[in-house]
């Protein structure tokens, strides 16, 4: 056979592989619940907050007290022991009650911060150098930012998952007597990683969306070049994680067996996600974090999104993990089919790699 | 033709098959014929490239066989298994787009072969739903479904009841008679016996004999001969030049040693009537006894 039809076949067999994969997915209904859930999820996560908050806190009002410019719910009652009727009744959050020439704040167990605040006068702040962004937004866009990544290289669990199927009901020697064993890979990575990518680009169009109706909108314009750089990083980390995985599925024979070899790709997926919850706010952590393949797939996208890393940051770190993303297919193809057809107990690293030599 | 030429294949220390030669001729069935752990899954997995020989090669018309020319042989591991939770038609016809066939095609052959199994009321539902005879007939279509020119299947017949057998044979014999060689291995004799063409038989990782069934039969027969008479045949002892297998009543086997055949029949009919006089065949079941 010629060099180009063989090359043709590579990819026709690489084709239909990902799209079995594919259909597969689409087919279980656990595939759309959970991409369901993510997506309310977002919505929630934006909207509910200011659902919730409510308007300004109900206070219980005895005599006249100036008030002026707090933002309260006022209440006016006649009377001291009213008013405690109302706080110990949680219908009011606290009562103010005129005394000398300010005024006592009564609450029922801690004291009520929120109207303490609103009748603080605060000094008046310039700012230098303003944040764009609010630390409790950052830290909020950083934790879906994690999230989203962990789901995802977590669902790459999928693939070991059919890997082993395959070895389990043994097709896997009507499939390799019939296609190239790296064509079977890509093939699953390839479907895997567009299913990843469509579920991103999903979740990227209704984040500016969930932000609008949560009435966010000042902040698209700093989430969204941040969107911009975590898409693909995430696909290429995914791609990282998706050879990591297959070769986690072929060095076991039985889905009983899988969870032990799935432990170190666990570990791959969850550790960027807590580096990047517990340190975001440690610029030398997060600096090497957005270096390094696994976790630049998200520590970078957080540095560019923080105002922390320059465009040339991102773009080496791309290139980093697109390096190494070649590099890990490479090593994952040569003990994928190394292993493919080993059965019996678990097949050791080594003997892997040395089998696909001979 | 497929010619198998001086296989050998170790697992560690041990050799598992040991200059494996034999041929599988186009239009005929050819049985592999062995014991549990003789070598025959083996021989099958490096005929499909599944498993590498450490020495010797397989070519298919001449012409060594590697992984561009393997996709058109069909093959049937010995341990079952395709996609339990795929549907039965859709996994049939992904598997002979994989071969290389376009969709239509692909469809069309699956749609004739599930009708051909009689599986056509199953072809919507997945394949973990279907009874363990029915999953094996889809083993075979999956098989069968890109006209593959050669045919390798590793105990076909086993787990099937009769009615399937039969079915599962006429499929098999038609593609024979179309000219593509089947080599289906078996433990068990009875089978072989009755299906097949050609036989190789082999033992310990060893070819321990092989030709036409008929051919290995006349090759591994002893002269042998059953008498029966009117009355008892006990004199048949005192014969010379032959020796008694088995005496019972009016009924004698001997094995001819320098006597002719005519001679010991005209004795019987100078002493009586003659009901039977055979020559014995002996059995696949005999010469793989002796052969191993």
């Amino acid at each position: 056979m010629s060099e180009s039809s063989s090359n043709a076949s590579f990819a026709a067999a690489t084709r239909l592989v990902a799209e079995r994969e594919m259909s597969t997915f689409l087919r279980s209904k656990g595939f759309w619940v959970g991409f369901g859930v993510t997506v309310l999820a977002l919505f929630a996560i934006a909207v509910l907050p200011s659902l919730l908050a409510g308007g300004p806190p109900k206070v219980a009002v005895v005599g006249s007290v100036s008030l002026s410019g707090a933002d309260l719910d006022v209440r006016q009652v006649n009377d001291l022991a009213a008013a405690e009727q109302l706080v110990r009744s949680d219908e009011v959050e606290a009562a103010i009650v005129a005394e000398g020439t300010g005024v006592r704040v009564i609450g029922l167990t801690n004291p009520p911060s929120d109207v303490m605040s609103a009748l603080a006068t605060e000094p008046p702040v310039s700012l230098l150098e303003p944040a764009d962004v609010s630390p409790g937004v950052r830290q909020l866009v950083i934790t879906v930012f994690a999230f989203v990544f962990l789901m995802f290289g977590m669902g790459g669990a999928a693939i070991a998952q059919s890997t082993v199927t395959e070895k389990q009901t043994r097709i896997v020697e009507i499939l390799v007597s019939t296609i190239p064993v790296r064509a079977l890979l890509a093939g699953k990575i390839a479907g895997h990683a567009v299913l990843t990518i469509g579920q991103v680009l999903v979740l990227a169009l209704a984040a500016p969306i969930a932000l609008r109706i949560g009435g966010h909108a000042d902040l698209l314009g700093v989430v969204l070049p941040a969107l911009g750089w975590f898409v693909p990083f995430l696909v290429l980390g995914f791609v990282l994680l998706a050879a990591v995985w297959a070769v986690a599925g072929s060095l076991v024979s039985r889905q009983e067996d899988l969870g032990s070899s799935m432990t170190l790709v666990m570990m791959l997926v969850m550790g960027p996600y807590f580096g990047v919850m517990f340190f975001f706010d440690q610029p030398v952590v997060m600096t090497v974090l957005s270096y390094v393949p696994f976790s630049a797939a998200v520590a970078m996208p957080v540095r560019i999104f923080a105002g922390e890393a320059q465009v040339w940051e991102g773009l080496l770190s791309l290139g980093l993990l697109a390096g190494s993303v070649v590099v890990i297919v490479l090593l994952a193809s040569r003990l994928y089919s190394g292993s493919l057809l080993q059965t019996g107990g678990k097949v050791a690293l080594r003997k892997a790699w040395q089998h696909a030599e001979s | 033709m497929l010619t198998v030429t001086s296989i050998s294949r170790t697992f560690g220390e041990k050799w598992v098959l040991d200059d494996v030669s034999f041929d599988v001729r186009p239009g005929r069935m050819t049985g592999f014929l062995g014991a549990n752990g003789a070598g025959k899954t083996t021989m099958m997995r490096i005929i499909l490239g599944v498993l590498a020989a450490h020495r010797g090669t397989v070519t298919w018309q001449g012409v060594p066989v590697t992984a561009s020319t393997r996709p058109s042989f069909g093959y049937m591991p010995e341990e079952r298994g395709l996609y339990p939770k795929m549907k039965v038609a859709e996994q049939i016809t992904w598997l002979g787009r994989l071969h290389g066939m376009d969709r239509a095609t692909a469809q069309r052959n699956t749609d004739l072969l599930l009708s051909e199994l009689d599986l056509t009321e199953r072809a919507g539902d997945k394949l973990e739903a279907l009874s363990l005879g029915n999953q094996q007939r889809v083993q075979i279509a999956a098989a069968l479904v890109h006209e593959p020119e050669v045919l390798v299947l590793d105990e076909p017949f086993s787990g099937l009841d009769p009615i399937a057998v039969d079915t599962v044979l006429d499929v098999l014999r038609k593609r024979a008679a179309n000219g593509v060689p089947v080599l289906f291995s078996s433990h068990q004799l009875a089978v072989v016996e009755q299906l097949c063409d050609d036989v190789v038989i082999i033992s310990g990782g060893a070819i321990t004999a092989s030709g036409t069934r008929d051919e290995l039969r006349a090759q591994y027969a002893t002269p042998r001969f059953e008498l029966v008479v009117e009355s008892d045949a006990g004199w048949v002892r005192d014969v010379p030049g032959i020796e008694v297998v088995e005496l019972d009543g009016p009924r004698v086997v001997f094995d001819l040693t320098s006597a002719s055949d005519q001679q010991v029949l005209r004795a019987a009919l100078d002493r009586g009537a003659v009901r039977s006089f055979t020559p014995v065949v002996p059995t696949l079941g005999e010469i793989f006894k002796e052969a191993a």
